[in-house]
């Protein structure tokens, strides 16, 4: 599993708040959720992410509430990874639970700028930094991750389990 | 091998006879909560399961809280899916408004989590029943999913933090004033995946309401669980409110921490976080004089009896102060009685406060007491996180029942102490 694309790049503590403010909770649709992703921490994201792009930060991402529509937002919103020193554990949870793969690296979180390209190997746990020609290693996902992630999500991982 | 507390209570429900700190197991769950915000998620994935029921239907709860009484047409509709979906799957614990409450104050006054339970719960701060010495966990809506589905949770078994509490708290000192004073010393992922084991011979000076308060906000330090021993002032509160048999785990005597943190409960002074984390903290001492637009005293940190007797000692006979809104949140049906009883709601009312039924509210930002750009409220709420409870350019002060009452009479955050 690879995917390549351009970096957002944030700090320390990104709450599930500003992911996504609870004023949007009274649904739970991806695309409206997706339309304010990050909007009290950076108004321009909704509109400048790319199918594809790839979120950075630093750590304890995703901290906070257990709203499931944070990696819901995001995912929705077209990113295809997150990449953070550290994640809070229930983020951690949800985002493989509805298939967003993060990886845990703290050097590419401290290296990576925002506007770099990115590309990230899954299976070896690589990440290549393409702009400054740099590669960082995060622990591989190990092959039933992989899974949950290429059939978008716990549920329908389970479901093809039992039929 | 030497467990701790949290982990005795997981090898436990994995069957297993011992579980070590990074081992994955499949534990089985006395309790499956969810809300009103959480749940439409989980039916979504719950019916991709294709399955025409829940693996018990006692053992599953739904409580509308956040948003409710609905507040807009959107929100009706989340709460009429939940309610459909509980009356389709025979969910005997639902909670529909009018015996509804705070998720984290009604699941232990209605006596549904007992000491060494595994409960997980679609709300990040499901993590209160370890007042109770119970193993209690938020997680997300697919797990509320899978949970309610099969009645099993996967974890990594956490390893431990202690702290050993001794020495009793000062006049005007809480439990809200402990926790936050502990996510001021070790930070807001100071906990990070682990367990918050509290134990010492100062638990004995900390009433159930304390210990809730404590264990409710051990995901504001990242933690996983935070847990209580359990003792006679445990015992007592669950032989009132439960009739389930119970099972009291203890932590063996080397069993492994990653630190060990003595306090001295005599030591804490009244604390505020100020924005945007809850690990920053201030003394009162250096709080003193932000001036606040706003209080709020309630939610499922600070919303149970005890709090609102706190907070009336210091309003009574007393006005806020002019043009300061001063919301009260009572966080159950029960605790508003048994305040309204005790005189507390007139108290509130001749205070020029308002008191609403019980709502997270304006907690997280969702209604009854939004706050516009500019503004500051002093909360006995858990965050207070950019935009929290409204405009991203408001702000919201963390503290006590107490704190939050001084300030409302002075209009700026205040000493508690220092008003006798």
């Amino acid at each position: 599993m690879k995917i390549k694309g351009t970096v957002f790049k944030y700090g320390d503590n990104v709450d599930t708040d500003v992911i996504i403010p609870a004023r949007y909770l009274n649904t739970s649709e991806p695309k409206e959720l997706a339309k304010h992703c990050m909007e009290d921490i950076d108004e321009t994201f909704a509109s400048k992410v790319k199918k594809g792009d790839i979120i950075v930060a630093n750590r304890n991402f995703g901290c906070g509430s257990s709203r499931e529509h944070a990696p819901i937002a995001i995912k929705a919103s077209g990113v295809s990874c997150v990449i953070a020193s550290t994640f809070a554990r229930i983020f951690y949870r949800n985002s493989f639970n509805i298939g967003l793969p993060i990886l845990e690296c703290e050097e590419a979180a401290n290296d990576i700028d925002g506007g770099d390209e990115v590309a990230v190997n899954f299976s070896t746990g690589e990440i290549f930094n393409l702009t400054k020609n740099k590669t960082y290693r995060a622990e591989p996902l190990p092959d039933f991750m992989q899974e949950i992630i290429s059939k978008d999500g716990l549920i329908n991982y389970i479901s093809s389990k039992q039929t | 091998m030497a467990m701790t507390m949290t982990q005795k209570i997981l090898a436990d429900h994995a069957g297993l006879k011992s579980v070590r700190a990074g081992q994955f197991i499949e534990a089985n769950l006395d309790l499956v909560l969810g809300n009103d915000i959480t749940t439409p998620v989980a039916i979504n994935e719950f019916n991709k399961m294709n399955l025409d029921k829940v693996f018990d239907k006692n053992k599953i709860a739904i409580v509308p809280d956040h948003f409710t009484p609905s507040k807009d047409i959107k929100t009706a509709q989340q709460c009429k899916r939940i309610r459909e979906f509980a009356y389709d799957m025979e969910i005997k614990n639902y909670f529909e408004i009018g015996e509804m409450g705070i998720e984290h104050a009604l699941i232990p006054e209605k006596g549904l989590v007992v000491p060494g339970d595994v409960v997980i719960g679609a709300d990040s701060h499901t993590c209160t029943y370890g007042a109770l010495g119970a193993f209690s966990t938020g997680i997300g809506s697919t797990d509320m999913a899978a949970g309610m589905a099969t009645g099993k949770c996967w974890f990594k078994v956490p390893g431990a933090l202690k702290f050993v509490l001794k020495g009793k708290l000062n006049k005007w000192v809480s439990g809200k004033d402990v926790i936050l004073h502990i996510i001021g010393m070790i930070g807001v992922d100071g906990a990070l995946y682990k367990s918050m084991e509290f134990v010492g011979e100062g638990l004995k000076n900390l009433s159930i309401d304390d210990r809730f308060t404590i264990a409710n906000m051990a995901i504001e330090a990242g933690a996983k669980n935070g847990i209580f021993l359990v003792d006679d002032i445990t015992l007592e509160y669950v032989k009132e409110h439960s009739h389930r048999e119970y099972k009291v785990y203890a932590p063996d005597e080397d069993a492994q921490y990653d630190e060990v943190y003595e306090i001295d409960l005599a030591t804490i002074r009244p604390t505020v976080s100020f924005p945007h984390l809850p690990d920053n903290t201030r003394t009162i001492d250096e709080a003193k004089g932000v001036k606040i637009h706003q209080v709020v005293i309630g939610s499922c940190t600070n919303g149970r009896i005890s709090d609102l007797r706190a907070a009336a000692k210091i309003l009574e006979g007393k006005k806020v102060a002019k043009g300061i809104r001063t919301i009260v949140f009572p966080a159950t049906q029960k605790i508003y009685l048994d305040a309204l009883k005790e005189g507390l709601i007139e108290i509130f009312i001749k205070a020029g406060a308002v008191v609403s039924t019980p709502t997270c509210g304006p907690c997280l930002g969702g209604h009854m007491g939004i706050l516009a750009e500019g503004e500051r409220a002093v909360a006995t709420t858990n965050r207070n996180f950019v935009g929290r409870m409204g405009h991203p350019e408001s702000e919201v002060y963390l503290a006590s029942p107490q704190v939050a009452a001084a300030s409302a009479l002075t209009g700026e955050i205040s000493n508690p102490e220092e008003l006798e």
